[in-house]
């Protein structure tokens, strides 16, 4: 290669992977520095879906902001609507009834599942293999028939309330979750079979973008990306929140099984696995749910103290920590949302340098970035 | 560690420059230092064996109305302990050192402070905008900010 | 092997095939129009760009369940082999010139589909937020607008075929009346 490069002069492009492109998970642009196919930069602009949430969440109400909650991560909604919920109730110390925990925890879980499948989906897409896709769609689509029988949406659910959740489940909803449990997780094995395992898959994937785990804390990465690298740090279980001291669940790490560890192959994997664990969580919490309200009684012009707040919760991308200021007003002073994905784009450039054009896609997938996480 | 038992050890090693605790109503309490020992205070919280701080959670700028600020949340991996930092700045030109060198991970957070409050980090390696068109005027975020009509001939 | 005009065999006499013609009689008349629309409408290839949570709902469309191809209607990555623009998602300030340099890069006959409230009007950015376009046809011109947030894929298949409709009526190969 340098024999090569030594003979005939090159030059270095710079070329433009644009805001609309099949494989960079929304509308995310790369200004790629090459040397023929070896990317020597990778400047990530972000910024194209920027809505001023920030700004909308002083003008509204702490009720009105929940809806703004399910555009910033639309393929974990209810997370966001639950960890919206958690922030303001921390803020204003609020007691939440047990069933809503329980549910809140069901549709947080259910709803983990479903994105790590588009993630598993889209992954697979992305690199090639178009037909896990439909598989993943296949099983997010049963997923979104319990959100639909549960408040009526299949994306944008606006579920959670502050206080509670908006509606009890109905009679048949936790016959068919459990239904659903036992159809989905023979699933996880035919994947592995499919893809996971794939000669072609894993050598796409292994020794390509590793983080080592000192650099993985420095850069603040969290959620499955630090886990990949093997730092056994997860909010369910290292800062527990709502019901989750309740379950028993493993945290699911990287191992290096194919190659380094911290390679794309082992956030992948973590994943995968990590499903595995919300179904586990799911079925206790079926099991365990009590009887009784779903929403505690709260002022119809709420109001809550003076005082600043942040709380964090385990979203499928990473933690989402909401820091939370309030005047004693019925709109938040000041309201910021860090996410997993907009630290992740933080390594982004340090990772890619040195890799090929089509590694770089490996990588954005394997980050798991979404947009709107990004811009808000 | 509590967090006025930070706030002394801090007290202790850097006296004048820490300037108050804000512990009631705010949780995780934040320490108040002056903004330019910022850079000083953080890598002392990064790399004291007690303390360690090594995961800078969120970076983020505030508008105070008399004055801004910039509130640094901090958590120790090692201790399971959470603190928070704040630097109150000027309305005008509001600037404080970076601390991408301590925390690498700050870079992106401090883009968005600046191209939404206008807040300067001396010393950053990149400090331009990043959420906004490169042409925008104004920052947004502040409790004064103007909707503009127009943006390149399209209503705003 | 009958030799009837009705199984598609010339007749044994070799004489016109006569005027009642069976259902499975292979003639077709109609005018030019008839086709180039006919073919035109079941062979929308859609250009992939979904800016938002209305994309989402378009890749479920596309997929397993709600399958937009047995209309004909594959996904193209480039501007340059699509012929329907579906604007999936809000469109901000720093992305609109971005939206009309695709817009351009279509050859025609090209078709627009603002799907979802935020390429309608602004959705629900509409009242507070700053960077927000409020509609995309404030940039391209639009064929048809599908409200919801998100819309159901079932809405997005009946404006589909919505605009199939609007496409058999264009006259003079697709000149817009």
């Amino acid at each position: 290669m340098t024999g090569r490069s030594n003979a005939l002069p090159t030059q270095e492009m710079t070329i433009n992977m644009g805001p609309q492109h099949p494989s960079t998970h929304g509308v995310l642009r790369v200004i790629l520095t090459t040397d023929g196919e070896v990317v020597t930069r990778a400047v990530p602009d972000v910024g194209y879906l920027h809505r001023g949430l920030e700004k909308i969440g002083e003008r509204v109400t702490y009720a009105q902001f929940m809806p703004f909650t399910d555009r910033l991560d639309y393929l974990a909604a209810m997370n966001c609507n639950c960890a919206w919920a958690w922030a303001v109730e921390k803020l204003a110390k609020i007691e939440v009834p047990e069933r809503a925990e329980f549910l809140r925890v069901i549709v947080s879980e259910l709803n983990r599942i479903s994105s790590h499948l588009i993630a598993f989906g889209s992954y697979t897409a992305d690199m090639g293999a178009f037909t896990p896709f439909l598989y993943a769609i296949r099983e997010r689509e049963q997923v979104n028939d319990l959100f639909e029988m549960l408040c009526g949406n299949r994306l944008t659910y606006n579920y959670a309330r502050v206080g509670g959740v908006s509606g009890d489940a109905p009679p048949g909803f936790l016959e068919k979750t459990k239904e659903f449990l036992d159809y989905f997780e023979p699933k996880l094995d035919e994947y592995n079979n499919l893809i996971s395992y794939n000669k072609i898959f894993v050598h796409r994937l292994s020794n390509v973008a590793v983080i080592p785990a000192e650099e993985a804390i420095a850069y603040g990465l969290t959620g499955p990306n630090l886990r990949g690298s093997g730092v056994p740090f997860d909010l369910r279980k290292d800062e527990p929140y709502s019901v989750y001291p309740k379950f028993d669940f493993k945290v699911c790490v990287g191992t290096g099984e194919r190659g380094t560890l911290g390679d794309c192959f082992d956030r992948y994997m973590v994943r995968i696995n990590e499903m595995r664990e919300s179904i586990k969580i799911v079925r206790q919490a079926v099991a365990q749910i009590p009887d009784g309200p779903v929403l505690a009684k709260v002022p119809r012009v709420f109001k809550p103290p003076v005082g600043e707040t942040y709380f964090r919760s385990e979203c499928p991308r990473g933690e989402t920590g909401i820091y939370l200021i309030s005047d004693g007003s019925a709109n938040p002073y000041r309201l910021k949302i860090r996410t997993g994905s907009f630290v992740a784009m933080n390594i982004f450039e340090k990772v890619t340098r040195g890799l090929m054009i089509a590694d770089v896609v490996a990588v954005i997938g394997s980050l798991d970035i979404i947009l709107p996480e990004i811009d808000r | 560690m509590e967090a006025q038992a930070i706030f002394d050890k801090l007290k202790g090693k850097f006296g004048d420059a820490v300037v108050e605790m804000q512990g009631e109503g705010f949780s995780p309490a934040f320490v108040v230092v002056a903004p330019s020992s910022v850079k000083e205070v953080s890598r002392f919280l990064k790399e004291d064996p007690d303390l360690s701080f090594d995961v800078l959670m969120c970076l983020s700028g505030v508008d105070y109305k008399e004055k801004f600020a910039v509130a640094y949340h901090l958590h120790s991996l090692k201790h399971r302990h959470a603190i928070g930092l704040k630097a109150m700045l000027p309305r005008e030109n509001p600037s404080l050192p970076t601390v991408d060198d301590v925390w690498p991970g700050a870079n992106f957070h401090e883009r968005e402070a600046f191209d939404l409050f206008g807040i300067v980090f001396e010393g950053s390696k990149d400090l331009r905008r990043i959420l906004l068109p490169e042409d925008w005027e104004g920052h947004p975020l502040r409790k004064d900010y103007k909707y503009p009509d127009f943006y390149h001939g399209i209503k705003v | 092997m009958s030799s009837d005009p009705a199984h598609g065999q010339p007749p044994a006499n070799g004489s016109a095939p006569s005027p009642g013609l069976g259902p499975e009689a292979q003639v077709m008349v109609g005018n030019a129009d008839l086709f180039v629309n006919w073919a035109r409408k079941s062979s929308l290839w859609y250009l992939l760009f979904a800016t938002a949570c209305c994309g989402i709902e378009l890749m479920q469309a596309g997929a397993s369940r709600y399958d937009m191809d047995r209309f004909g209607a594959v996904f193209r990555a480039t501007p340059r082999q699509a012929d329907l623009m579906l604007v999936a998602g809000t469109i901000t300030h720093k992305m609109a010139e971005r939206v009309k340099r695709l817009y351009d890069q279509m050859p025609e006959p090209k078709y627009v589909i603002a799907m979802g409230s935020c390429a309608n009007t602004g959705g629900p950015f509409y009242k507070d937020s700053y960077c927000v376009v409020k509609g995309v046809d404030l940039i391209i011109p639009v064929d048809v607008y599908i409200p919801g947030c998100p819309p159901r894929p079932e809405a997005l298949i009946d404006g589909i075929m919505k605009l199939q409709k609007i496409i058999m009526k264009r006259k003079n190969y697709g000149a817009k009346a």
